[in-house]
């Protein structure tokens, strides 16, 4: 036990494709509560980040500790740990062969155990949240980008997690459906819900994050809070970056 | 039972035929004994159920085969990634042979070893059960690539969304990825449907009375080929025909859903 606040601890993570080195040694902790934005030039290794954190890249080395479990061990069940973990992705990727509804009661009552009328229950309350009720019945080609990533996040929320991560959750979206995606996550910061979010939205960084990172070259070139991140950046590199970004 | 002559056909058909060319005559002449002398239509009809009835039942077994195949192989594949396991290798190593037996050998020698050596068949019954058997064992080998292709062809994104909401990798495959892999593969199946139909023409060398056979008796006992076999082809045609058609069909329904 070092840090009680601390949900997600990085403890030297490595990550290689065959001969290419794309994480080369991350340490950071999340703590509760967190508003962490990561950014970072691309194929600066940002994304492989956040999908290491919930296994989806197995780590080449170091570890990853949810709640002081280390899940990077093999004998621990990765499962259980990521129903705690909600996932957003840049392509949405809702089930095609299901409606909305289907989508966010399928996890919940196949690993969770929840009775269908519960999990039903549980996913319009959320649907009605996002503004997306009447859409329960309807397939993922029927609705628009910016609908699908808003039930995207809910139904990673159906599970109700600990920390949601998002990789470039608007990043395949067109420009007017940015708003009312990061609206969503807007308030769900507000409620207090441990984010990681990789994304390119300089605005949304400055506005909501508590953190923010720069990873470049597969290391953590620069951590600040917000203001001082982008008011008064240290290394060369995040200035050269900030300049083409902002 | 004797053999209906052709001076004993022309003395009891209608006089009209009587007035027509010679090569007319005997084609009407060969029609009538191949179709309607001594009811043999009867024995074609017997003849395409036999060759419907293994026709579906060997699909049946050829996608069960193919699915579960394709569902070890793509499973060995991502699991052998990340660390070994003894149990799917040695799974994979069986699918593995079978592929290469079952796609090495010709169906027909398989049909000899099948009804001769493995299952020697007394009864009809029998008999049927050893076609669907062998055609739906031949048949999986190539439905397992078929399902594999479908698998893979379900973006990854489908799996990592289920894996990201605690689902375990079989729950992922059967809720997320296997039932879009089925509705990409439908046309492909339809296709081996209409191979299989065709294959089943090999039945008759264990005897099995499908349409085929039935025509090769009727052959035996006119000493006549010329109809019986290209009534054959065309009844094989004509239902080919069909089934492609409503294929077409059914792959417009599909696209339409996907809009």
């Amino acid at each position: 036990m070092i840090d009680n606040n601390a949900v997600i601890r990085v403890n030297d993570l490595h990550k290689s494709f065959g001969d290419n080195n794309v994480l080369n040694g991350i340490d950071i902790e999340i703590n509760k509560g967190d508003v962490l934005v990561v950014v970072g030039p691309s194929g600066s290794g940002k994304s492989t980040f956040l999908r290491t954190l919930n296994l989806l890249e197995q780590p080449t080395a170091g570890n990853i500790y949810f709640n002081d479990v280390d899940i990077t061990d093999k004998k621990v069940n990765i499962n259980i740990h990521r129903q705690k973990m909600g996932m957003v992705f840049q392509q949405f990727n809702l089930f095609a062969n299901m409606t909305v509804l289907k989508n966010m009661t399928l996890s919940p009552m196949k690993v969770l155990g929840i009775s269908k009328e519960e999990a039903e229950k549980r996913a319009m309350e959320l649907l009605d949240r996002v503004g997306l009720a009447e859409k329960a019945d309807a397939y993922p080609s029927q609705l628009s980008g910016g609908q699908k990533q808003r039930v995207a996040i809910v139904r990673a929320l159906c599970m109700q997690p600990e920390v949601m991560l998002f990789d470039e959750p608007t990043s395949a979206l067109d420009p007017e459906m940015v708003g009312e995606v990061l609206d969503v996550m807007k308030d769900l910061a507000k409620e207090g819900m441990t984010m990681v979010i990789v994304t390119h939205e300089m605005g949304f960084a400055r506005e909501v994050a508590n953190r923010v990172v720069f990873i470049d070259e597969g290391i953590i070139m620069e951590e600040a809070a917000p203001e001082e991140f982008f008011g008064s950046p240290k290394s060369p590199r995040l200035k050269e970056f900030l300049s083409k970004v902002l | 039972m004797s053999i209906l002559t052709f001076a004993d056909w022309i003395g009891t058909a209608p006089s009209w035929i009587g007035n027509l060319p010679e090569w007319l005559q005997q084609l009407f002449f060969q029609l009538y004994q191949t179709f309607i002398y001594n009811d043999r239509w009867q024995l074609i009809v017997n003849g395409l159920k036999i060759t419907f009835i293994v026709t579906l039942g060997a699909l049946a077994l050829g996608v069960v085969i193919g699915i579960t195949i394709a569902i070890i192989r793509t499973t060995y594949e991502t699991v052998s990634k990340t660390k070994s396991n003894f149990f799917l290798s040695v799974l994979n190593g069986f699918c593995q042979l079978y592929l290469t037996v079952i796609r090495g050998t010709p169906m027909m020698v398989q049909l000899l070893i099948m009804g001769f050596v493995i299952m020697v068949p007394k009864t009809d019954t029998g008999m049927i059960w050893c076609g669907i058997l062998t055609l739906g064992i031949n048949s999986g080998a190539y439905v397992a690539e078929i399902a594999r292709s479908g698998i893979m062809s379900v973006s990854v994104g489908q799996t990592e969304a289920g894996r990201s909401l605690g689902l375990n990798y079989a729950q992922t495959m059967w809720y997320i990825v296997i039932p879009q892999a089925i509705k990409n593969i439908l046309p492909a199946l339809g296709n081996e449907m209409i191979i299989l139909l065709k294959d089943t023409s090999l039945v008759s060398v264990i005897a099995l009375r499908d349409v085929t056979k039935q025509m090769q008796n009727i052959v035996t006992k006119t000493y006549q080929a010329y109809v019986p076999y290209i009534s054959l082809a065309v009844i094989y045609l004509v239902i080919v025909v069909i089934l492609t058609k409503l294929l077409g069909l059914l792959e417009k329904r599909l696209r339409k859903s996907d809009r």
